[in-house]
């Protein structure tokens, strides 16, 4: 074979390995949103949950999808930017340091079901936690906190060293180097890591089966006392998720319309995770162009 | 003329390498001190450890003393981030921060003592001149210092290290990267920030060095060759390793 037929043949190869995953992806994708999104409607996406009439919504869950989120990013981003900083900046690399960067590695690869099961065992039971928003939020944190580390690690490290070179050459300490020149520079990829982090936090279902729970108290969503357990916003409250929605209706719904409400939610999850993509997209690139650009 | 560095006996290893020899120096104040050599012969790390910058690299170690108006800044109460206002740094590629070409200036006064408003535009207003570089950028302080060309970037990077107020300025190769007639400008800068600050200046340019210094030190395979003022050590050099390279017949 020569070399040009060479070259000839593996370009086809490699455009119709490319064409492949694209039409899985778009296939997939296609299928998902045409069976469910005739579903979706306000009254859908705001109503409860019915257990053996047909016409319920996901309401509840959507909004407990959505509160997890919250309460996760509010335990991972502060402990996972403050580990990325003390990774990039503090650390002298060695032993150590190789030894979290693995175990960070081991942690994000986990398989879900047996932080699940982990969660049940020690937070659910042994710290006496219960089914919980809070117990969701911990177990999904074990996910979420080892990327926080990496994405924070390497935007920080992604910083140009003369800009760090800069600032500490004026006299600045190290801390306030960090601060008031690298954190803004690495701010815009650290926030579009965080909202693709967000996807994956959303649409987990395995890992909340055994610690969020699955069912939803009566909410009652005009009452916005945290410490009610009627509240949405009570964090110790039992909740089920959008993802574990779908599995529960999946495999035991007795609603007559099951079928049709988990192929709604489907598509409703699959928008969600999609419109955190875009959205990271574009912020990224705001943040590009107003660092970059001149006023 | 008053000293403003004394360096006795230096040494600096990187882990194994030793990359400085024995440097012994004296650098007089309110002078441009220009140091030469070929690539690699420690000139830059040497002109880093006069504002302790090699601290960062955690295999370096420094021993002997280098003093600044008589204290050594390599003593274990030495406040290095007090060193570094003292000791102002510009680099090889002009670095301005992300930001308005105000707050490039503004950027170290404002973290170091908080200054009122008008106290801080005196001092924006005062560097920039100092840089010459105000009457070009007066009216679009506020836009972003990376729309400036690369030479007027680098008067920013020399007026944001003058807003410290500094003793001494170093810079490192600080007009490599620029078209002559910005380097022209830089070099006319020095003159006349020569008056008010200790300029100590890394060059690979070496008609530069004997343009602008008063005095000129010549660096091989880190040791100290020559150092001398520069006429004299361009027109009757000692040694003939400095002959050698001042006739461009190695590095």
């Amino acid at each position: 074979m020569s070399a040009k037929t060479a070259n000839r043949v593996a370009t086809i190869v490699i455009i119709s390995v490319a064409v492949f995953i694209v039409a899985l992806l778009a296939g997939l994708l296609g299928f998902i949103l045409v069976r469910g999104i005739g579903h979706i409607s306000f009254d859908f996406l705001t109503s409860a949950p019915q257990t053996i009439k047909a016409g319920g919504g996901i309401g509840p869950q959507l909004f407990n999808s959505l509160f997890l989120l919250v309460l996760t990013l509010i335990i991972t981003v502060p402990l996972g930017v403050g580990a990325g900083i003390y990774m990039s900046e503090y650390a002298k690399p060695g032993r150590f340091t190789d030894f979290i960067r693995l175990i960070v590695e081991v942690l994000s690869s986990f398989p879900s079901i047996v932080v699940g099961l982990f969660g049940l065992l020690v937070i659910v039971n042994l710290f006496g936690l219960g089914f919980s928003l809070f117990s969701g939020a911990l177990a999904l944190t074990v996910f979420n906190l080892p990327l926080m580390v990496r994405i924070t690690e390497q935007a920080i490290r992604g910083v140009p060293r003369e800009q760090k070179e800069a600032s500490l050459a004026l006299g600045l300490s190290r801390w306030k180097t960090i601060t008031s020149v690298m954190m803004p520079i690495a701010l815009p990829t650290i926030i579009t890591g965080t909202i693709l982090a967000s996807g994956r936090v959303f649409g987990e279902a395995a890992a909340l089966l055994f610690t969020a729970g699955m069912t939803s108290p009566r909410l009652d969503f005009s009452n916005w006392n945290p410490l009610s357990p009627t509240s949405p916003l009570n964090p110790f409250r039992p909740a089920e998720t959008l993802a574990v929605h779908i599995w529960k209706i999946n495999s035991e719904g007795l609603a007559p319309d099951a079928a049709q409400i988990a192929a709604g939610a489907s598509a409703v999850l699959v928008i969600v995770v999609l419109l955190f993509n875009f959205t990271a997209r574009w912020f990224g690139r705001y943040m590009y162009k107003k660092l970059t650009a001149s006023k | 003329m008053t000293t403003k560095f004394e360096v006795n006996e230096l040494q600096l290893h990187y882990g194994e390498f030793h990359a400085l020899k024995q440097i012994s120096l004296s650098i007089p104040e309110r002078s441009v001190n220009a140091l030469i050599g070929p690539s690699g012969c420690g000139k830059s790390t040497f002109l880093r450890t006069l504002n302790r910058m090699n601290d960062m690299i955690s295999s370096v170690r420094v021993d002997g003393e280098i003093k600044l108006s008589g204290t050594n800044i390599y003593d274990t109460g030495m406040d290095v981030e007090e060193l570094r206002k003292r000791v102002g740094m510009v680099f090889q590629q002009p670095n301005p921060f992300p930001k308005s070409i105000y707050e490039n200036v503004a950027f170290g006064p404002r973290l170091h003592r908080k200054p009122g408003r008008k106290e801080l535009d005196e001092i924006v207003e005062k560097s920039l001149r100092g840089a010459s570089l105000w009457d070009e950028v007066k009216d679009d302080l506020h836009k972003s210092a990376l729309g400036l060309s690369g030479g007027q970037q680098q008067r920013l990077c020399i007026a944001r290290a003058l807003a410290v107020n500094p003793e001494v300025l170093l810079m490192d190769e600080s007009t490599s990267a620029l078209d002559p007639i910005s380097t022209l400008k830089i070099e006319e800068l020095i003159q006349e920030l020569k008056k008010d600050y200790t300029i100590v200046m890394v060059t690979h340019n070496m008609h530069q060095a004997a343009r602008v210094s008063d005095y000129t030190t010549f660096f091989l395979n880190g040791e100290v060759i020559e150092s001398s003022p520069t006429e004299k050590l361009f027109s009757t050099p000692v040694d003939h390793r400095t002959e050698q390279y001042i006739t461009g017949r190695f590095g």
